[in-house]
């Protein structure tokens, strides 16, 4: 299938999963000060496109794995909703129950194989996958989401070395919002490198992704489509909240005033709701009803993980004899 | 079920043929690692595999120790029974987050949803230079990972039954090899071992003296008994093929009997899994032991490369023995001549290097 900003399916499948990860997010964010979600929160508040475009793009066969920063993925792939709140507020019907908070998600129905806290520690298990995948001649993909700082892990070259060898149906996605924590890529690469040059000379197909190109980032998602071995996309991004927590970090003054309003003032909802308008303008309506649908699925969402209960300590432990 | 070992077999021998076994049974078993399908084929141990089951289930790795062990877990997690190999467990410890981290966890940090079989082979050198990188008896940190299993066996049969129950784990087995094991013959089956449902395995009985080691310490041990047969003191022997899951019962009921216990962990000495046995000893055999439980092991201090001075940095027969004569009051010492190795840093007398 064709996708196309053109098109309103398409337009309205990209919306429906951003606005899902923007509200769960912002949802996570105005209740967190409650104090019932205790544990870190890497929220994905203004880097929804992606996994907006790739809820579109992958399938039921398709796996994926993620960082620490893995709401927006387990979400684009399906991921229960109901599970990963309850996750984050430590309940035993949580997707791990209540033993992996936020920083571990994982819903195994929709090949949503794990979340890690460690930089760069999914990236070759999401590789062991795709070998799987080789091995069972599965007509399948195993997605692979992590941030631009993981790039700078040995694992990571490790990772993408054995995907090349073996010519695996690997897809890495570095999400880059310039920032490792609170340190820019500025002190953290020599000028003018370019990951996706370096990469490509490995022997993986790469691409990059400029910020706001949804285009590009569509077109990108159609050639993984079509090619069999390994690719590297790498898409720039912008985080709107702090890296850890519920609240903006910017009184901290690591991003420049000028950056923050290149990159802040653009969002992606708007745009995405200016496509679909220009379509229609009664689109209004299905805007509004979609929002409200979403809205109330996440109510729900946070009902059901308030009333559910919490382990025990006895299954909490784990049971490592069985 | 494994075959028996087969009669003339080395333990490398052993090991080859039960992982071509895991591999002839399970379509699922993969095996992989750096030289695997190199003209030595680590020791031996992997020679053939490549050719027989082809180069999707048995392929080389780069020098890339973290990323092979998720890629296992990457493999379990979907389904498959990955054996990871490396040629010194010095290598493996580039892998460290994906053991901690990944390996060990994943099943209980996402609510047991996924199991991760996996068998982690790890060989640990010793003598011709080996030296502090190439040596090392890390065994005890790895014990100290909830979810991990970790073996250390001495026997071609040992192997196979530790392979084999590794693969119907829900978590991953570390096995944990003497790179001089290797060329040893396979030891069959003592007759007293056959119904023993522990991997704590009393090897030989006796009434005056429990030993308690494994890895190749084991194969000293023996010596040990005999030589200390001969004056009058019946050494226990007893061998720990698992240091986790750790079953410690057999060396209280064996010291019950004998009321003193050695323990030779290969290890460092501080936190060293020796120490945590002797504390559950003390704990459950207080009253009975006659004197203090003794842990030998291999001290605080990196291993000097110099063969001028392996001999005595490295326990050894005498150093055993050493210890052993002063638990049982034996005095003046005797002669340990029939103990001494004329060449103490390799396995036998053909041994020619280089590692």
């Amino acid at each position: 299938m064709v996708y196309s900003l053109d098109n309103l399916d398409t337009l309205l499948s990209l919306y429906r999963t951003a606005f899902l990860i923007r509200h769960v997010e912002l949802e996570i964010a105005r209740e967190y000060p409650k104090g019932e979600m205790r544990c870190p929160v890497h929220l994905s508040v203004g880097q929804e496109i992606t996994s907006a475009v790739f809820s579109v793009f992958q399938t039921n066969r398709d796996y994926a794995v993620s960082s620490h920063r893995a709401h927006a993925h387990y979400l684009a792939k399906g991921g229960n909703l109901n599970a990963m709140i309850s996750e984050i507020f430590g309940k035993v019907t949580g997707c791990s129950k209540g033993r992996g908070g936020s920083m571990h998600l994982s819903d195994p129905n929709v090949r949503f194989m794990g979340s890690s806290a460690i930089v760069g520690n999914s990236i070759p298990v999401g590789v062991g996958i795709a070998y799987g995948i080789k091995l069972r001649n599965e007509e399948a993909k195993s997605f692979i989401f992590f941030g631009d700082g993981a790039t700078e892990e040995g694992v990571f070259y490790e990772s993408i070395n054995f995907a090349a060898i073996h010519n695996l149906p690997t897809i890495f996605i570095c999400e880059n919002n310039f920032y490792s924590v609170y340190t820019s890529l500025n002190a953290r690469r020599p000028r003018d490198f370019e990951i996706t040059k370096v990469i490509g000379e490995m022997g993986i197909i790469s691409r990059k992704v400029a910020f706001g190109d949804i285009v590009g980032l569509i077109e990108a998602f159609h050639e993984i489509e079509k090619r069999q071995g390994p690719f590297f996309l790498e898409v720039e991004t912008y985080r709107w909240l702090e890296h850890c927590g519920p609240n903006e970090d910017d009184f901290l003054g690591y991003r420049a005033i000028e950056e923050r309003e290149t990159f802040l003032t653009y969002n992606v909802l708007s745009e995405l709701e200016k496509l679909i308008l220009k379509v229609n303008l009664k689109n209004e309506e299905l805007l509004s009803a979609i929002r409200l649908d979403i809205k109330n699925f996440v109510k729900d969402a946070f009902t059901f993980a308030r009333e559910s209960p919490f382990p025990d300590l006895a299954s909490s432990i784990g049971d490592f004899n069985e | 079920m494994n075959k028996p070992v087969a009669p003339g077999n080395t333990v490398a021998e052993e090991i080859l043929r039960q992982q071509t076994t895991i591999l002839e049974q399970f379509p699922e078993a993969v095996i992989f690692g750096l030289g695997i399908n190199d003209p030595k084929g680590v020791f031996g141990t992997t020679l053939g595999l490549f050719e027989r089951f082809g180069e999707n289930r048995v392929f080389e790795t780069p020098t890339a120790e973290n990323a092979s062990l998720g890629l296992a877990v990457g493999l379990s997690i979907a389904g498959f029974k990955p054996i990871v190999v490396h040629q010194r467990l010095d290598f493996f410890l580039l892998a460290m987050d994906q053991l901690v981290n990944s390996a060990a966890k994943w099943r209980y940090m996402f609510g047991d949803t996924y199991k991760t079989p996996m068998i982690i082979r790890l060989i640990v050198g010793r003598g011709w230079g080996q030296g502090p990188t190439h040596s090392q008896n890390l065994h005890s940190w790895f014990t100290h990972i909830p979810g991990l299993r970790v073996f250390f066996p001495s026997s071609g049969e040992d192997f196979g039954q530790v392979f084999e129950q590794a693969l119907h784990e829900n978590y991953p087995t570390i096995v944990i090899e003497d790179r001089w094991v290797h060329q040893l013959q396979s030891r069959v089956s003592n007759p007293c071992n056959l119904n023993q449902s522990t991997w704590t395995k009393l090897l030989v009985t006796g009434n005056d003296l429990t030993l308690l080691t494994f890895g190749f310490n084991v194969i000293i041990g023996f010596k040990l008994v005999e030589f200390f047969r001969k004056l009058g003191v019946g050494i226990e022997l007893i061998d720990l093929v698992a240091l986790k899951p750790l079953d410690l019962q057999p060396v209280i009921n064996s010291v019950n009997k004998t009321r003193k216990l050695l323990v030779v962990d290969s290890g460092f000495e501080l936190a060293s899994i020796g120490s945590y046995i002797a504390q559950v000893i003390y704990k459950s055999a207080f009253m009975i032991l006659e004197q203090p439980i003794e842990v030998i092991t291999s001290g605080d201090h990196p291993e000097p490369t110099s063969h001028g001075i392996i001999k005595n940095a490295k326990i050894n027969a005498i150093s055993i023995a050493n210890v052993i004569c002063k638990m049982s009051g034996i005095f003046p010492l005797p002669d340990f001549e029939s103990l001494e190795v004329s060449t103490p840093d390799v396995p036998n007398e053909s041994f020619y290097g280089p590692f």
